[in-house]
């Protein structure tokens, strides 16, 4: 384990997010006694079961019953312990969204929820089990913070950066099947704070999640078409780090976002808020599920299907590049 | 061991006082749920005055019990005992409800000292409570965790979610009241949808089950000294009770679920709780 860290892994560059997650929390049980596991019958699943095998006395199965399950969480955090809770996304932000709104949020208390199979990454499940509308569910919830990361790593590093904050947070992931983005865990991540993945001068590509991949993917591939393209990976969706999207408006002009979720209300929600209350000129595509829900299918189709791949990606590059952005010379005159 | 004459007379007047206050409030505030906040208040008076190991000096002692008032919008006549006990000034009560006040009629758990849960949207209270009684146990903690719901809410799904989880986990440090004045919003919970057999429905669930006058001290507090006795189980004591209990006018009345009072209905219902009490207590 490297010094300063809470956790490692062997391999973690081929482990899936939820594998790395389960393996994290079970490592910081340690450090934080009062951690309690809980979760509906997707134990395995989700694999916060790595933790209750470890410390089954600190882990409650509730059963399929996710609305008392986080009524129950937010018991235990007013007990003075430390809930972690997991279940699928679409459980926690869509049946269970007022219990963490109002049970866990409304008292600012100490529950941390990691929720998986987020967007349409579970995908051959239909829509039952998709959830593209997480983001802009948890994100609307005052005192939540939220986060996607990108892949296994940061999910470790996501996990343990959200017991050093009293407060509620949701975390995000997917099935994570896809290969990382990151190979070790001391990149500098902190919440709140995006990552320059690549820097660039024509473009912003602003992913989140699985997006951060497909950017990266992408921006090789503009770079060989001449093209300079920023990857920015902006993991926390909320605090936002409004600075980077600031000077990316600055320096680049036109910005893509890219997420496993719906266009509306999620990352590419989030940044335009920015851009826009900016006041400056700005070329801006949200690349995600658009209105609909999403046919079925095998992740990686389903992502080139709704054009949120490195070949979509690259594709928006080329239309927003062909537009003209009216820009003042001076940018604190411009508004 | 039961309650003395003059415990259960101290109680009594101890409900008079909390009763002409959820009158005066309403007044001052222009509205509040005042038939199920009259309905509870009984079973309130008797955890706050004599069983709750609590201190209102020390709002945030950590072995204090807890009380969930899954029945949030009992929060005005909640709001009279907690002011009354000395959690905060009572005076203060004369803004419930007003613009800035940090007394709403569901109470806020991060700004009513003695609120140890926000409450407010129905059957959220009882998995709350099991969450404490199972933090209880998990930290070898002694202390009791105390759940009150109103009967209509009893139509909520996931109150019957927590009611497994808890019979389950045999959670005998838990003692749910269901404040049974047999009226919802639009009319009696019997017509509306069936609630009955309802102790059968908690045993069921592996709860010991209590059923009492819940307008009645010596009831009462037998009710929760047994509940206290009860092993390995979870229990819940359903009350039955009056909906506005002690104003003639709103008894048994769902339009004085929630209601506003004018100066002739205060004196009214104040004249009425006095005489109510005068010839209980001679």
């Amino acid at each position: 384990m490297a010094e300063g860290m809470s956790w490692s892994v062997t391999d973690g560059d081929k482990l899936t997010q939820a594998e790395i997650y389960g393996e994290v929390l079970s490592q910081l049980g340690d450090r934080y006694p009062d951690i309690v596991a809980i979760t509906a019958d997707l134990a395995t699943s989700t694999k916060i079961g790595r933790f209750g095998k470890q410390y089954p006395k600190r882990f409650i199965n509730v059963g399929i019953a996710e609305n008392s399950m986080f009524g129950l969480a937010a018991g235990l955090a007013l007990a003075g312990l430390r809930p972690v809770v997991s279940t699928f996304a679409v459980f926690t932000a869509l049946r269970s969204a007022e219990q963490v709104r109002t049970d866990i949020c409304y008292q600012n208390l100490n529950v941390k929820i990691i929720s998986t199979h987020a967007g349409i990454s579970f995908g051959q499940a239909g829509s039952t089990h998709h959830c593209t509308e997480d983001l802009a569910v948890m994100r609307s919830f005052p005192n939540m913070t939220v986060i996607a990361p990108a892949d296994g790593i940061e999910t470790g590093n996501a996990v343990a950066a959200a017991m050093e904050i009293n407060g509620p947070v949701y975390i995000r992931i997917g099935r994570g099947f896809e290969p990382p983005v990151y190979k070790e865990q001391n990149y500098g991540f902190a919440i709140g704070k995006a990552i320059t993945m690549r820097d660039g001068k024509d473009i912003t590509l602003i992913a989140c999640g699985v997006g951060v991949l497909q950017a990266m993917r992408a921006a090789e591939v503009l770079d060989k078409q001449g093209l300079s393209a920023r990857v920015i990976n902006m993991h926390t969706i909320k605090p936002i780090d409004r600075d980077i999207i600031l000077k990316a408006v600055q320096e680049t002009r036109r910005i893509v976002t890219i997420e496993d979720h719906s266009i509306i209300g999620g990352l590419g929600t989030a940044v335009g808020e920015v851009i826009v209350e900016s006041g400056k000129a700005c070329g801006f595509k949200k690349l995600g599920v658009p209105d609909c829900f999403s046919i079925v299918g095998y992740p990686e189709d389903l992502y080139h299907h709704y054009k949120f791949d490195a070949d979509g990606i690259v594709e928006t590059v080329g239309e927003l590049m062909r537009r003209e952005i009216e820009e003042d010379e001076d940018w604190e005159d411009e508004a | 061991m039961p309650l003395s004459q003059e415990e259960i007379r101290g109680l009594e007047r101890k409900a008079w006082d909390i009763r002409k206050s959820i009158i005066e409030i309403t007044f001052t505030c222009g509205g509040s749920h005042l038939g199920g906040s009259l309905s509870q208040t009984d079973v309130l008076v008797a955890l706050y005055y004599k069983y709750l190991n609590i201190d209102p000096a020390r709002p945030d002692w950590e072995d204090r019990d807890r009380f969930i008032l899954s029945k949030g919008h009992g929060g005005v006549g909640w709001a009279a005992v907690l002011g009354d006990k000395g959690y905060f000034d009572k005076a203060l009560l004369k803004n419930f409800n007003k613009t800035g006040s940090p007394f709403g009629m569901h109470l806020d758990s991060l700004k009513v000292k003695g609120c140890d849960a926000s409450t407010g949207s129905l059957g959220h209270g009882l998995a709350i409570a099991t969450g404490l009684a199972i933090g209880a146990k998990l930290q070898e903690k002694t202390f009791r965790s105390y759940c009150m719901m109103g009967d209509g809410e009893l139509c909520e799904g996931s109150v019957w979610e927590a009611a497994i989880l808890a019979g389950h986990h045999k959670l005998d440090n838990l003692t749910a009241f269901v404040d049974r004045n047999k009226l919802m919003i639009d009319g009696p919970t019997e017509q509306i949808t069936t609630l009955e057999p309802l102790a059968d429905k908690f045993k069921a669930f592996g709860w010991e089950t209590l059923n009492i006058d819940g307008h009645d001290f010596a009831a009462i507090g037998g009710a929760i000294e047994q509940a206290w006795t009860v092993k390995d189980k979870p229990t819940v004591i359903i009350c039955n009770t009056v909906k506005g209990k002690c104003v003639e006018l709103m008894e048994n009345q769902p339009q004085w679920h929630y209601g506003g009072l004018n100066s002739d209905l205060r004196d009214q219902a104040l004249a009425c709780i006095d005489s109510h009490y005068k010839t209980i207590l001679g």
